[in-house]
């Protein structure tokens, strides 16, 4: 804090930064509860070690299966026949792994047995579900195994009807836990829309700030995972105040214009993507490599962490809009929002509310990269470029500018995500939701919640 | 000594590339959407890729060249029409989110696995199935010819042929714009760039002329896209977000509303990421920094460098500040 600050500022932006922290952290603190009431610890996956070892007269038929969310594919079952009748089958273990000694060299095939998939998960080419393979004594042959979530990557079996309620259950779970991070990271660059009118590229960025950082902590220095998070939360927040110190608040007293503030945060994500390939390289990084155990709740099946990121979420979302209108001043940032001239002129410290914005933008995005990176098994450089555009959808769906509309928005967006699935292959699950923003801007710019007033 | 001629070869070497010739006509297209008209087209990348594969697929599909390269430019029309109308009349970042969001669509659907028989899906086309009956246009003979120290294949697949066709048409396309920018039509638009209602007042269909300025800029982003694929191949991958933001630097690094600011800047922004890739990697012990952080390093400079450009010098090199305006 600065020593020219006023003691209203003062007593402004404490209770204000009080109420963030708070809200971080008894988002993580409620989870607590959850972790300890859930039935399985993450590393309780069962199913015997995949166990061969190469040795002179020795081959190992060896694969890796993982579901199309990256979690393992265990209980799949493949049945191995070789030379001289030789009949063996493998079963996927805990870590995604199989494997079957043979000791005789030659040409094996292996058959996936397909009724052994998880549910939701198909055989990519399907017709295909045998695989040759050579193998030598004394060295590893490895066979691939691509699983889809998408039945337009199978063809014909019992599986060729497109579509069933299971598995649009499953989805829409999906969706709906895709929403709720979404949201976490949308409602602050809905935030910082409506108090700057700045569209921030370089938030996604920050939410790949906050799963690396929990993969620093949590994976390369073994810390506990809710401590790791909240780590991560506060480093983020910080960084949301240090860029408004350092790049925005200076930018704005110059009077840059929208456009050039908009190029900037281009500039700056451009530098943060490849800072982040720099040190962490290209390949995804996991923040827990034990395996993650599932819950099926009225025969949806997540993993542990969904569950989990998905009450964090919630908690921290309803703190969020407590704080935006029950406190003094959310309600303040709100008015920013509304409009700033105004608000400055009743007395409302725009500058702060700005920062404050920042420091909860940041810390939001931040959670959500941590629990986006759990619940998708990873993070690399591209997880917040990848979904920056489904934040902007959302954002724009619900209304920009309006924080109730991001959440409605995110909502939204993360089902249409998960369940464009159904009926179109995988690739399409992201475009879909893009031409729905297209779309919106088309018919009603201003979005479910936005007032037409706010467009030009 | 040796060490800098070499280098010094390298960097001219890397100037006059067929890729830089395409990157400085993508820029040239943006120009007219940005630096004369205003209009921020965040999906420039996207013109590129849709010329590419109406270029590429009408060869494969075994259509005479020049019918393959109007159909390549016409996918570009089309795209800009079909960018234009919904978002020309809202304001400016709108028209840059549905533009950056229309071209992950189209990278999307290209990459998929539905079109992989049309557009290869993720692996693309590949250069040699439709690089032939350009590379049989050529009247060059065979073999190798050296000027100054540009040794080259005449009619390699990076050789003399492409890279004179390309240059020629980025000098064709800066004498088009330099024309076009004293005619009356470029007059209003920058009209429209400073002050559309007075545009308007004016009587002078403003939607109309930004439609036009679209489709003209998206289409020379689809030629572009055209030379950028001949020496290479088509990868939707390749062109997606971070090439449209690249090209935006090229753009602001020459000069926005300048003639010759896009070629200036498309050629510094290969060359200065050459010198520097160059430069980290043979004196930075590899402990230190890999060639492959190296590369990441120049793109992280790169990123940085359009951050301060655009805060201290938003004309760019050539430009002139009075001709930009950043409104929204």
């Amino acid at each position: 804090m600065k020593p020219d600050t006023t003691i209203a500022g003062r007593t402004q932006l404490r209770p204000a930064l009080l109420v963030t922290v708070l809200a971080l952290l008894l988002g993580l603190a409620g989870s607590f509860v959850a972790v300890v009431l859930a039935p399985t610890a993450a590393h309780a996956s069962g199913g015997a070690t995949a166990s061969c070892t190469v040795d002179s007269s020795t081959a190992c038929i060896q694969g890796s299966i993982r579901t199309s969310e990256q979690e393992p594919a265990t209980g799949v079952v493949l049945d191995v026949t070789g030379p001289g009748g030789f009949e063996g089958t493998a079963e996927v273990d805990g870590t995604g792994r199989w494997a079957l000694p043979v000791t005789e060299a030659g040409q094996y095939t292996v058959t996936l047995d397909t009724d052994s998939l998880p549910d939701g998960q198909f055989l990519t080419n399907a017709e295909q579900d045998e695989r040759m393979v050579n193998a030598t004594l004394g060295a590893n042959a490895g066979v691939i195994f691509q699983l889809s979530e998408t039945e337009g990557a199978t063809t014909g079996g019992a599986q060729a009807s497109s579509f069933n309620w299971d598995r649009a259950a499953q989805q829409l779970a999906s969706g709906i836990r895709l929403g709720l991070l979404l949201a976490l990271a949308a409602i602050g660059l809905s935030l910082i829309y409506g108090t700057t009118g700045l569209s921030s590229f370089s938030h996604g960025e920050q939410v790949t700030l906050g799963g690396l950082l929990a993969y620093v902590f949590a994976n390369q220095l073994g810390m506990n995972i809710f401590v790791a998070a909240t780590l991560t939360v506060i480093i983020c927040a910080a960084t949301g105040f240090l860029q408004d110190a350092a790049i925005w608040k200076p930018l704005r007293k110059k009077g840059l214009s929208l456009t050039q503030l908009m190029i900037v945060t281009i500039g700056l994500s451009i530098a943060l993507q490849y800072a982040f390939q720099y040190f962490f390289g290209a390949a995804t990084v996991r923040i827990q490599t034990a395996n993650p155990s599932t819950v099926t709740i009225a025969g949806v099946t997540l993993t542990t962490q969904s569950y989990v990121a998905m009450g964090i979420s919630i908690v921290v979302l309803v703190l969020t809009g407590l704080f935006l209108t029950k406190t003094r001043t959310g309600r303040a940032t709100r008015a920013v929002s509304d409009n700033p001239a105004l608000a400055a002129a009743s007395g409302i410290d725009v500058d702060r509310i700005i920062r404050l914005v920042w420091v909860l933008a940041a810390g939001l995005a931040g959670l959500s990269g941590v629990m986006l990176g759990l619940v998708l098994n990873g993070v690399n450089w591209m997880t917040g470029l990848q979904i920056l555009l489904l934040m902007f959808a959302a954002v724009t769906l619900g209304g920009l500018g309006t924080s109730f509309g991001a959440l409605v928005g995110s909502l939204i967006i993360g089902v249409i995500v998960e369940l464009t699935n159904l009926v179109l292959p995988g690739d399409f699950k992201y475009a879909t939701a893009l031409l729905i923003l297209i779309v919106i801007l088309l018919f009603r710019p201003q979005g479910i919640f936005g007032r037409a007033e706010r467009i030009g | 000594m040796d060490y800098v001629i070499d280098l010094i070869r390298q960097l001219t070497g890397e100037a006059l590339a067929p890729t830089t010739a395409a990157f400085a006509l993508a820029a040239i297209g943006l120009n007219i959407h940005f630096g004369f008209t205003g209009l921020i087209n965040m999906g420039q990348a996207a013109f590129l890729l849709v010329g590419a594969y109406g270029f590429a697929i009408s060869l494969v599909n075994g259509l005479p060249l020049g019918l393959a390269v109007l159909i390549g430019l016409a996918a570009g029309l089309v795209f800009a029409l079909i960018l234009g109308v919904p978002t020309l009349k809202l304001r400016g970042d709108y028209l840059a989110i549905v533009t950056i969001c229309a071209a992950e669509i189209i990278r999307m659907v290209g990459r998929s696995s539905i079109l992989t028989d049309i557009t290869g899906g993720s692996n693309g086309i590949t250069g040699s199935s439709y690089r032939d009956p350009f590379t049989a246009l050529s009247p060059l003979p065979d073999g190798q010819t050296t000027i100054l120290w540009f040794t080259y294949d005449n009619n390699g697949v990076n050789g003399w042929w492409i890279r004179i066709v390309a240059w020629l048409l980025v000098a064709l396309l800066c004498l088009i714009v330099f024309l076009l920018n004293r005619s009356p039509w470029g007059r209003v638009l920058k009209g429209i760039r400073e002050d559309e209602d007075a545009v308007r007042s004016l009587g002078k269909n403003v939607f109309s002329y930004k439609m036009q300025a679209l489709v003209f800029g998206g289409v020379i982003g689809s030629l572009a896209g055209i030379i950028y694929v001949l020496p290479s191949s088509v990868q939707p991958d390749a062109l997606g977000r971070s090439t449209t933001f690249f090209i935006w630097t090229a753009l602001l690094l020459g000069g926005a509303a300048t003639v010759f600011g896009p070629v200036l800047g498309a050629i510094l922004f290969f060359v200065v990421r050459l010198a520097i890739r160059t430069l980290a990697g043979d004196f930075i012990p590899a402990s230190i920094m890999s060639n492959q952080q190296a590369d990441q390093f120049s793109y992280v400079l790169v990123g940085i460098a359009l951050m301060l450009l655009i805060i201290f010098r938003p004309q760019g090199i050539l430009g002139n500040k009075k001709e930009l305006s950043f409104s929204v």
